[in-house]
């Protein structure tokens, strides 16, 4: 089949950047959206042109690595898939495909499709994890986890960080990002023990590296290629609120 | 030279604990005047960083990903080995060993291998205290489930997820050394070549990524945790960025290259499509416990598998195995289905598939009951292929997905270069010629955890802190060399793009140096390698400037050293006349199929040094002493 | 003591904004005495008592304050933090509604600061002002003030546009305030979403009621 595709291309965070057309030849419906962005960027190659720089890694749709907006939805239309997911089969001969970068403020574009995502790291960094020392740690039988709770910390782990939340947020958001860690972690007996300070430190940095607030637009949930629930937004401020009462 | 595995003396239980008490230590107020250099932030390289910045020494980490929580030991699905024993089945440290030893086809080090085992219990107890949300049963004890390869259930799991769960728990630990001060990290950052001052490793020199300055950093001791170099086969299980690189560069510069031949090849992935495809997908194993394998009896067959009747089926692995039927080993199934599609009777797009048909599976015990067992990797097997395997089978293909070999290390995780350690997949220590499902895992992370932290300050120790900055001469050169190497990488605008180059590799060592060697194909590989690096050379096309990011570049760097990699690669296993777990000589074959090892002749590491770039590398062997365990003929019967 | 982290401003809003829900229902419960003609009676009891009425005045400033101060603050922020649209937006779940709470906000401030003038103060249309007409009990003729505002369509549909603002702003509002509570699981998402949109619906078609009844002169 063959695709008309307009691309965000901006040679650095400095140019304005703008969308140009690129005609996406011979694409069989085998092709993730990767591969069809690998032919046409050896097409660009064998013309002498730059080709578009986009981030990728593992393209089993685990690493997070790969996130663009096509047509305006973050990872893509397909529901809960990522982008190295996405198969060329659910676009149709002559669609016109729209891919840009994720955009907010915490993610400054680099290059093209390619953002800077380590505000995320720094939110991690603020506090999104256990204070845990290697060793001198007791046997992992000594810490009973209900079943419940294990797959509840399970559901929010399986956050994979790449960003698509923030894009979709109209608010540029990083609420559902810092919620599924703080679920994980709140719902660990493990984690308890820090989970009023890691709730407040967590949030404060959300701001701090120019993510915006939560409007409960719900956004984030139908973005996110791993399925992960604003129900995790909803336990952050109820861990928040316990934080500041006690 | 015959290498010095530097194994401590004593019972196999008492060597660790007896180097531990050998092993100089730096004192706590010493440690932040040594900075250490970790490259990689996968399983490994986190678990490293994090401990090491722990314990007070200054550390550098850096990887090429955005950020340190993409390694590809996120891929990782099933689970991860521990001889905890608690389902009380019989396992014991001795017995993750025994197995460990001998799915290793007795190509590995007993003292590493018994040290792997030995502290696998711990790093299960280090992923709870972090928060890796392992599965749990009712009464909320840790749940186990079986592997491949043991007869006891020792894999510890999250869901479908467990690298990815255990890769985070790494990297919480190690963000919380990069806001306390003591790691730095480096993302986006590639490593281009190794330091060496005065013969032992003294920093690295890397190209951010971003703005494609070359840079140096000077240390004290430098990790490498680099990973694995399945992709010299452009489609394999890897990530697009997993490199050989660092591990080759270190190469270059005196760290021996150990048994880079040992590759291992995963039965059950989804098979290719066509010339564009970029990765190919693994799926469970366990989908051949109820899946038949086949393939049209006649050549060329283009009917679609429901028209084909039942006698015109060729059922090859009940066929030829039929002690084992569809349950034949990894390497015997892989191998299998390549020579039925050698023989033109593969199926799908190209011709490079066999089915694995649950239809009998289904009649006999529905479809709820293979949905239950099996139902996301049908899902995904959906996502991918957009076939839906309830009704028409699978297709599936062998891919290459790990490596065995790395560079060579002693006990304490210390290349041939002073002061350079390898950890994880980047070295060759604990799996021999084959590894276990579920080890990769154990393995990175006792690496990282609970090994370099005191092989380090050993070395450490006898060394002056701070004693070489990044102007000496060496480090000079050395970012000269860089930027001379990707300078003639942008001047040479040939025809051909990188991925051209990368794809026709692929294929030349899948062909010869892939699951089924010979003598002629190796030999062939041989002849061919070395021209196809010539036209790289002469004819790859990267666009661009070397001062912006540029993507096209990064991938010719790494092109281009697995086009000298690869052909190390065939001189082992043209040097190895023997087959042994992952290295498989069609020469050397039992009767049943099974790989045929000649331990009078070969039971050695084999470790490769590099000479120049147009002379051969020379041969260096590392005895394999058994003293605990009796050298036998690997059998799963 | 005010809050400044971001779950903290939101919860101020959540709070004063619940507060307010009720407010409006009380007021809509007022507003139908004049379907069973004791709006005048009604109204003379609040004035009789202003105490009350001065410190439930002071309270709805003092909520109303915060409301608008917090939402503006907070809309600033998450406008600075999206400082690029896409060129192709394709929203998948954020309303109309969502999307615009400021500016709903802004028209049903802007409301109340005429329906104050005009109801409360009584210096839009003096004409019609209550405390100068009395009815035949002597009380200010709250009714007549109220039909004969309500005859005017152009004062009708100033009323009707408003109360559209509102619903639109509680539609999105009152699930968005329960969220931020965290009163939420899974299983009671959906039904909080739908029982806010359908509460702002009834809470719309009460308010307009008055002013649609009076100028279609049903109500007379």
């Amino acid at each position: 089949m063959n695709l008309t595709l307009y691309v965000w291309r901006q040679k650095g965070p400095k140019d304005a950047g703008r969308l140009v057309r690129y005609e996406a030849k011979d694409i069989t419906p085998d092709m993730s959206f990767l591969e069809m962005l690998d032919v046409v960027n050896e097409g660009l190659v064998r013309n002498s042109d730059d080709p578009i720089a986009f981030d990728h890694d593992c393209r089993e749709g685990i690493c997070g690595m790969c996130a663009l907006v096509i047509n305006g939805i973050p990872q893509g239309p397909q529901k809960k898939t990522t982008i190295c997911q996405l198969h060329m089969r659910h676009f149709k001969n002559g669609d016109t495909i729209y891919v840009e970068p994720l955009r907010a403020r915490a993610f400054p574009v680099i290059r093209d499709l390619v953002v800077d995502r380590g505000s995320l790291d720094r939110i991690i960094q603020s506090g999104g994890y256990i204070s845990t020392h290697t060793g001198g740690v007791p046997d992992g039988n000594a810490i009973l986890v209900p079943k419940n709770d294990a797959d509840k910390a399970m559901d929010a782990a399986e956050c994979i960080g790449c960003g698509a939340c923030v894009a979709a947020c109209p608010n540029g958001s990083a609420m559902l990002f810092t919620a599924a860690k703080v679920t994980q972690l709140a719902t660990l007996p493990q984690g308890r023990t820090e989970a009023a300070r890691r709730v407040c430190v967590m949030t404060e940095e959300m701001l701090s590296q120019g993510f915006g607030n939560c409007g409960n637009h719900y956004e984030c949930q139908a973005a996110c290629p791993k399925g992960i629930k604003v129900q995790f937004i909803a336990k952050l401020n109820r861990e928040f609120i316990k934080a500041k009462l006690t | 030279m015959v290498l010095d595995g530097k194994t401590p003396s004593g019972p196999l239980h008492e060597k660790w604990d007896k180097r531990k008490q050998e092993m100089k230590l730096v004192s706590p107020a010493n440690k932040r005047k040594y900075r250490i250099i970790v490259v990689g932030t996968g399983l490994a390289g986190a678990s490293a960083a994090a401990t090491l910045g722990e314990l007070g020494y200054n550390v550098e980490a850096f990887c090429f990903q955005d950020t340190p929580r993409r390694g590809h030991s996120i891929a990782a699905q099933g689970g991860i080995n521990a001889a905890k024993n608690y389902p009380s089945d019989g396992d014991s440290i001795e017995r993750l060993f025994m197995d460990t030893i001998k799915g290793g086809d007795f190509r590995a080090r007993e003292a590493n291998v018994y040290r792997l085992a030995s502290v696998s219990g711990n790093i299960i107890d280090q992923a709870v205290a972090q928060g890796v949300p392992f599965a749990r049963d009712y009464a909320g004890y840790l749940d186990n489930r079986s592997f491949g390869g043991a007869q006891v259930s020792r894999t510890f799991y999250a869901r479908g997820q467990t690298g990815q769960q255990l890769l985070l728990g790494a990297y919480g630990s190690l963000m919380r050394q990069i806001r306390a001060g003591s790691v730095r990290l480096h993302p986006r950052t590639e490593m281009l070549d190794l330091v060496t001052v005065n013969g032992e490793a003294k920093g690295i020199t890397v190209r951010d990524l971003v703005t494609g300055e070359v840079s140096s950093y000077a240390a004290d001791a430098v990790c490498l945790a680099t990973g694995g170099y399945t992709n010299v086969f452009n489609l394999s299980t890897n990530a697009a960025g997993s490199n050989v690189t660092a591990a080759y560069r270190a190469y270059k510069k005196g760290a021996l290259f150990a048994n880079p031949c040992f590759t291992q090849i995963h039965p059950t992935c989804i098979p290719v499509t066509g010339e564009h495809q970029s990765k190919l997908t693994l799926m469970s194993e366990s989908l051949r416990n109820d899946g038949r394998v086949w393939v049209p009896k006649n050549k060329d067959d283009k009917r679609k598998a429901s028209d084909i009747p039942e006698p015109e089926r060729d059922y090859f692995l009940e066929r030829k195995y039929p002690a084992f039927g569809n349950l034949a080993p990894r390497d015997i199934a892989s191998r299998a289905a390549k020579e039925v599609c050698d023989e033109g009777r593969g199926v799908g797009p190209g011709g490079r598939g066999v089915y694995l048909d649950f239809a009998n599976a289904i009649d006999r015990l529905g479809e709820g009951t293979i949905r239950e067992r099996y139902g996301n990797l049908f899902e995904m097997y959906e996502q991918i292929t957009a076939e839906n395997a309830y009704h028409q089978p699978m297709r599936i293909y062998p891919a290459p997905h790990y490596t065995m070999g790395g560079l060579w290390v002693d006990y304490n995780l210390e290349s041939t270069i002073p002061g350079l350690f390898v950890l994880g997949e980047a070295n060759f220590s604990d799996h021999g010629a084959n590894r276990l499902g579920a080890s990769a895992l154990m393995q990175g992370l006792a690496d990282g955890y609970f090994i370099i932290s005191y092989t380090i300050a050993n070395y450490l120790a006898r060394t002056t802190p701070g004693a070489v900055t990044s102007d000496h001469a060496e480090f000079l050169k050395s970012r000269e060399d860089v930027a001379c190497f990707t300078g003639k990488l942008l001047a040479i605008n040939g025809k051909r793009t990188v991925n051209d180059f990368h794809r026709e590799l692929g294929r030349l060592m899948w062909e010869n140096v892939g699951m089924a060697r010979s003598e002629a194909s190796l030999k062939s590989a041989l002849s061919l390698i070395p021209r196809l690096r010539a036209e790289f050379w002469e004819n790859v096309k990267v666009t661009g400037t070397g001062s912006e990011l540029n993507q096209q570049l990064e991938k010719a760097g790494r092109v281009a050293d697995f086009l000298e990699f690869g052909e190390l690669m065939a001189a082992d296993a043209l040097h190895r006349n023997e087959s042994c777990g992952g290295h498989f000589r069609v020469e050397y074959e039992m009767p049943d199929g099974e790989a045929k090892r000649d331990d009078e002749n070969f039971c050695y590491v084999a470790a490769w040094e590099y000479k120049g770039a147009d002379k051969a590398p020379e041969l260096h062997k590392e005895p394999l002493a058994f003293e605990n365990v009796k050298l036998a003929v690997r059998s799963y019967k | 003591m005010l809050p400044t982290s971001s779950v903290g401003r939101k919860l101020v809003m959540a709070a004063t904004g619940q507060l307010m829900v009720l407010f409006i229902i009380l007021h809509v419960l007022g507003n139908a005495t004049i379907y069973f003609g004791l709006l005048n009676a009604y109204a003379a009891h609040l004035h009789a008592l202003p105490p009350l009425v001065w410190s439930f005045r002071l309270g709805l400033i003092i909520l109303f304050s915060f409301h608008i101060f917090y939402g503006i603050a907070l809309t600033l922020e998450n406008n600075a933090a999206k400082p690029q649209s896409y060129v192709m937006r394709n929203d998948l779940s954020a309303t109309f509604a969502g999307r615009n709470m400021v500016w709903t906000g802004a028209v049903i401030g802007s409301f109340l600061i005429y329906h104050l003038l005009h109801f409360t103060v009584q210096v839009t249309n003096p004409a019609l002002a209550a405390a100068k007409h009395m009815d035949t009990l002597g009380r200010p003729d709250v009714v007549r003030m109220v039909i004969k505002s309500f005859q005017d369509l152009g004062i009708a549909s100033v009323y009707l546009l408003s109360m559209t603002a509102l619903w639109l702003h509680l539609s999105h509002g009152i699930q968005s305030s329960f969220q931020t509570w965290g009163l939420n699981s899974e299983q009671s998402l959906p039904i909080i979403k739908r029982a806010g949109a359908f509460a702002a619906i009834v809470l719309f078609l009460a308010y307009i009621a008055v002013p649609v009844l009076i100028a279609m002169k049903i109500v007379r």
